[in-house]
């Protein structure tokens, strides 16, 4: 009992301190080496991207030297069919796989972001419309969809990207729906209503800030599998194409030549693994760190 | 329950005209039309002719005619006639199914047998050297993608035991051991995501019940504690687990298309892709329409299954 009063005295007495974001990430990555082990590979990941041209040794798309070169020597991860520099196209090809995830998940953020803030908001018949039309696109194995639809618009990076957007769409409608139909039942809402507050001003002003959360979290995890879809779409030659140094794209024509030459298909798809892990690594802590029900232990 | 059943095959209703409509539109989006496929592999077609294949596609009617003959054929059963072999797709595809079928139960059994236990041991040792081990395990078998993983144990098989799956596929029914031999490179890539997958869900799902009153109550009347995981939690935490096989489901049948493209094994997936590589949309357009049907169908079986398990769900 009176450890409690001083504890709550103490609590009383010592306001805590606000501490900066920058901070607060930093503190809660020092204890969590998970958490941390993804940032670094996200970082390192986005790094390479930005800095391809600065970073890779050699032209990704010229073929200077002999083919199917060993790593070593002038080439650190060897050259490829074409004598071209793995290692050069491995640093490029974080470029594709970068704007693919950036660009589809956008788009699926805006589509599915939007459907759900519109059902949520409305509720009603429009809630049952928007339901079953996301009901009807989750009845589709997605990785089939994204091939269907790429497949028929014509194979290209481009439409990999619109192909992957609108596939993951459903579940950004999903992820903003829920909490958007609980945010709008509270009173504040009501408050804000009666002070003459128009809807724009209800979802920028209390709806977006209050379901920020769960919508980092899914755009993290999103992120990694975009990554990986345009990587198997490129692998079945369906996404980016050729001489376009795209991860995927260069283990699936490396396929052909792997017994002589295993790094061809080796590094690439180190690549894309230890991008997908950063980045579910990343997103698996910041779902424990941001989503209350797993911070109490119920995960 | 019967209540319950019969809702949830009225919903199935609209799913699956959604569902069909989708593919159609998704196939009327195409650049040109099946017609100018067509015409691009027999040069000597004329404009008559031209115009009666466009007839006997429906591709002269507006859309919502062109919707209700076409699902009228695949009601009664027909699927179409692929452009390039002239097989009815409804023979192709019971052809082709056992294959995949086969593929995708073999991944998810493989996935169980180490899963689950690993999963169970996981949540009981909780923050153990086990758990930390089988939580990275589970991370990176999420972030390997499939393809690259059949790729290195091709690679991996080849160079260092000389060994190389038959590239002719085998019946089960005809020759068991072969057959199974063909299908263990496949079947591991295949199923180490969903071994990720079913481990996590395993995982949290019994620490979630062993944390439940009755579990407390179960130890405090003295009963030994093999008991008590076996009987009262496991039992318990399994049916969650139940339900996200169903979502696995459209991995299963996402990850076939690569994998089956990989292994050179002819079935579902990899008619779905040739016929995108041979723009031969028939064979698309009712394999696609096919294992969403099958994807919704499984979905609603395991719903059936957890609502049976788990009496609360049937009230909802």
């Amino acid at each position: 009992m009176a450890t409690d009063t001083t504890q709550a005295l103490r609590d009383t007495r010592v306001p805590r301190r606000v501490r900066s974001g920058l901070a607060e990430v930093t503190r809660h990555l020092a204890r969590h080496p998970i958490g941390l082990t993804g940032m670094v590979l996200v970082l390192l990941f986005v790094v390479m991207a930005i800095g391809a041209p600065l970073l890779a040794p050699f032209d990704p798309l010229a073929q200077p030297s002999q083919r199917l070169l060993p790593a070593g020597g002038g080439h650190l991860l060897g050259t490829d069919e074409f004598g071209r520099d793995v290692l050069s196209r491995i640093i490029h090809g974080s470029r594709v796989s970068f704007q693919v995830g950036v660009i589809s998940v956008g788009i699926a953020l805006m589509i599915g972001g939007t459907l759900g803030l519109v059902s949520g908001y409305y509720m009603g018949l429009v809630d049952s419309l928007v339901g079953r039309l996301v009901d009807i696109m989750f009845a589709f194995p997605s990785v089939i969809l994204i091939i269907a639809i790429s497949g028929v618009l014509g194979p290209s990076m481009t439409t990999a990207m619109i192909a992957i957007g609108i596939v993951y769409s459903p579940i950004f409608a999903r992820v903003v729906r829920a909490p958007t139909l609980v945010i709008m039942q509270q009173q504040y809402i009501e408050g804000a209503r009666a002070f003459g507050a128009g809807g724009l001003r209800i979802v920028f002003r209390y709806v977006l800030p209050n379901i920020a959360a769960p919508v980092i979290v899914q755009t993290t995890l999103s992120f990694s599998t975009a990554i990986l879809s345009e990587a198997t779409l490129s692998f079945l030659g369906l996404g980016t194409q050729p001489p376009y140094p795209s991860w995927g794209t260069m283990l699936g024509s490396g396929r052909k030549f792997m017994e002589l030459a295993p790094w061809v298909v080796v590094y690439p798809g180190l690549a894309i693994a230890l991008a997908v892990l950063g980045l579910n690594l990343l997103g698996d802590d910041l779902r424990d760190a941001l989503d209350p029900r797993v911070r109490r232990g119920i995960t | 329950m019967g209540k319950y059943v019969l809702r949830r095959l009225i919903l199935l209703v609209p799913t699956l005209l959604g569902i069909s409509a989708l593919v159609l539109i998704l196939m009327r989006l195409l650049p040109g039309d099946a017609v100018d496929v067509l015409i691009g592999t027999e040069a000597m077609i004329g404009p008559e002719q031209r115009r009666t294949l466009t007839r006997m596609f429906g591709l002269n009617d507006p859309i919502h005619i062109h919707y209700l003959r076409w699902l009228g054929e695949v009601v009664r059963g027909n699927l179409g006639v692929s452009l390039r072999t002239g097989e009815t797709m409804t023979k192709v595809i019971l052809q082709r199914l056992p294959i995949t079928a086969e593929l995708a139960l073999l991944s998810t059994l493989l996935a169980w047998i180490v899963a689950i236990p690993l999963g169970v041991l996981s949540a009981v040792r909780r923050n153990g050297g086990l758990d930390f081990t089988a939580h990275v395990l589970g991370l990176v078998g999420l972030s390997v993608p499939n393809f690259w993983l059949a790729t290195m144990l091709l690679l991996f098989t080849s160079l260092y035991t000389g060994w190389q799956p038959d590239l002719i596929w085998v019946s089960p029914f005809k020759n068991l051991p072969a057959n199974l031999q063909q299908m263990m490179l496949p079947v591991v890539s295949l199923s180490a995501v969903l071994m990720a997958v079913v481990m996590r869900m395993m995982r949290s799902s019994m620490l979630e019940v062993l944390s439940q009153d009755y579990i407390r109550t179960a130890r405090s009347k003295g009963l030994r504690e093999r008991l008590v995981l076996a009987r009262h939690a496991f039992k318990n935490a399994a049916i969650p687990v139940i339900t996200v096989q169903g979502i696995q489901v459209g991995y299963l049948l996402g990850g076939a298309v690569v994998i089956e493209q990989i292994f050179g094994m002819p079935g579902i997936g990899w008619m779905i892709l040739n016929g995108i590589y041979q723009r031969d949309y028939p064979v698309v357009q009712s394999g696609v329409l096919f294992v969403a049907v099958a994807f919704v169908l499984v979905n609603l079986l395991v719903d059936l299954v957890y609502a049976y398990l788990d009496p609360r769900i049937r009230y909802d």
